[in-house]
């Protein structure tokens, strides 16, 4: 099949990328590594019978907190017929952000804290949020990339608009697990689409989202409350 | 009390009332998001301390019966004069936009008696902003959290429909409902009953059509995405002057990026982001006004529309330098080429005469 070069600047190649943002989050992302899609520098797609479409892509990330950009190369395959994408990355230098320290150091705090955490709202309706609950703002953007990479396609591109609500459950053993009412905004369709995620972390172990569960298109909405 | 003693106590009070009303009187901060009411009250400040070159025009109502009304701004030289357009909030979660409206007018005023260009456009043109289009969508947007998000008007959805609101940004009569919309009236980019059916697009439609011919530049504010968008929505048409769109826009993102760094991507909707139609930008360019730009301000997704208020400022910089090369750009080209020539046949005339009279000197 012919591959065709693209306009890295045009939506197929940021659409594609995007898919690579969430992946990267789903693998390396935590509560003080978020990554954003910085700039597409080239895309080349192809058709790939029975296959799929397939992206290949030169771009660059960033980690939003510390600023530090990446170069990556990734190839992309958005399955025929299904809502689901393979992602195969190769980042420069990946492992030299390190966040070590304030992870272990939030882990810590998190598990000997006597009250379970809980917040909601973060950002609020200004675009703030309060210092200490940035880490839980930011596990959100995480977690949801697991869905976002789970239901993006050639013509959706999404981000979290919010953490509606986050609650702190008990657990057993090591891990962190929380309960996320996050909101996800598709650029496409123009749409809020509200998720709820179980979400478990700890820094051995990454973040993992145990339960995700997408709840009902609720429009003249009054209360979130409501929805489940 | 005597009477006199409670009208006495009465007049203290107002006294101290007025005084205090006097000595409170903040300036007003461009860099929080204010609600409607205070961005009308705001209007009417504008207009009420720059009565020389501001005037406040009512020029349609929404659904719920508010009154849409805009701040004309231009040096009042009693000729007919050209115009530029700017609305803000089309969309109620974008406030970033009437934040970025209000900016504008502020940069305008305080730089028109100093800055010898910006008087040159304040005499040559009219500036009409509409700093929150869709004013019932904003407000719902106001109410709490859960509406925080709202993206439409507040008309009810035709009959047998259970939800509100039409997406005014695909409502406008330019290629209707046939490509980037939804007829689901459930949709967030429900495109309405028919063209022009919302009353907000028709202020819109019936103000700025009766002045198209004398409008240059029509600039729709909106949030988010960092994009300078040119028309068609629609793929298969492209603008007339889609070159000199395109190379006005990307000059307008150089502008945009020498401030804060910040990158804008410049191109029509289907190429840069999605296919779409109604949108007031393509109505515009389709009644022939010349330089028509969709601006989506910061982010790219980060915060999206919950855009921290810290980010008011550098935001409404970049936007208004950006705006700034578009509108300058429409304004030299459609006074300073008149005033070159004239110049250039002045002058021609005056050597052709010295040679003349050197020649009879000789």
């Amino acid at each position: 099949m012919a591959t065709e070069e693209l306009n890295p600047n045009h939506y197929p190649a940021q659409r594609a990328a995007k898919v690579v943002q969430h992946y990267l989050n789903t693998r390396y992302g935590s509560p003080y590594k978020v990554f954003g899609l910085k700039k597409v520098y080239s895309g080349k797609v192809e058709d790939v019978t029975d296959i799929g479409v397939k992206y290949k892509l030169d771009l660059l990330v960033q980690e939003m907190i510390e600023n530090t950009t990446v170069r990556c190369s990734a190839e992309v395959v958005f399955a025929r017929g299904e809502n689901s994408s393979q992602v195969q990355v190769s980042c420069e230098e990946l492992l030299k952000i390190n966040t070590t320290a304030q992870e272990e150091a939030l882990y810590q705090q998190y598990k000997i804290q006597r009250n379970f955490l809980s917040a909601e709202n973060l950002p609020d309706n200004y675009g703030h949020i309060e210092p200490d609950m940035k880490p839980l703002w930011h596990l959100g953007a995480v977690a949801s990339s697991f869905v976002m990479l789970n239901e993006s396609t050639e013509n959706t591109l999404y981000n979290m608009a919010r953490v509606a609500n986050v609650t702190q459950l008990a657990t057993e053993n090591e891990q962190l697990k929380f309960d996320y009412h996050v909101l996800l905004h598709d650029m496409v369709s123009q749409e809020i689409i509200h998720w709820k995620l179980l979400v478990t972390w700890s820094p051995p172990e990454g973040v993992k989202v145990l339960e995700m569960k997408k709840l009902p298109h609720c429009h003249n909405c009054e209360t979130l409350s409501d929805a489940s | 009390m005597t009477l006199l003693n409670i009208v006495g106590l009465g007049l203290v009070v107002l006294l101290s009332v007025g005084g205090a009303a006097t000595v409170e009187r903040a300036e007003y901060d461009y860099y929080k998001y204010h609600p409607m009411s205070e961005i009308s009250e705001w209007m009417v400040k504008i207009a009420n301390d720059h009565r020389d070159v501001v005037t406040r025009v009512e020029y349609g109502k929404t659904y719920e019966l508010r009154t849409i009304s805009l701040l004309k701004i231009g040096l009042k030289t009693g000729a007919k004069k050209k115009g530029v357009w700017v609305d803000c909030g089309i969309h109620a979660r974008e406030w970033i936009a009437p934040a970025f409206c209000q900016y504008f007018v502020r940069q305008i005023l305080q730089t028109y008696k100093t800055d010898p260009k910006m008087n040159e456009m304040m005499k040559n043109m009219d500036f009409y902003i509409t700093p929150v289009l869709n004013m019932d969508g904003y407000i719902h947007s106001w109410e709490g959290p859960t509406t925080r998000l709202w993206r439409k008007n507040m008309s009810p959805g035709p009959d047998g429909c259970n939800c509100t609101g039409t997406d005014l940004n695909r409502n406008f009569d330019a290629n209707w409902g046939t490509i980037g919309i939804s007829l689901d009236c459930c949709s967030n980019i429900f495109c309405g009953r028919k063209p022009a059916s919302e009353p907000e697009a028709q202020a819109v439609t019936f103000f700025v059509g009766s002045r198209k011919d004398d409008i240059l530049c029509f600039l729709t504010i909106h949030s988010h995405g960092q994009l300078l968008l040119i028309p068609y929505g629609h793929p298969n048409f492209t603008a007339p002057n889609y070159d000199e769109l395109m190379s006005v826009g990307l000059a307008a993102a150089e502008a945009i990026k020498s401030v804060h760094g910040m990158n804008y991507t410049v191109g029509t909707s289907p190429a840069v982001l999605y296919a779409n139609s109604g949108s007031s930008r393509d109505w515009a360019k389709l009644q022939g006004i010349p330089y028509t730009y969709t601006f989506e301000l910061r982010d790219k997704g980060e915060y999206g529309f919950l855009l921290p208020e810290n980010q008011i400022q550098p935001a409404c910089e970049e936007a208004y330098s950006g705006a700034l090369h578009i509108i300058t750009y429409a304004h030299d080209k459609t006074f300073n080429g008149a005033t070159t020539s004239a110049a250039a046949t002045l002058v021609t005339a005056l050597l052709a005469a010295a040679a003349v009279a050197s020649n009879t000197l000789m």
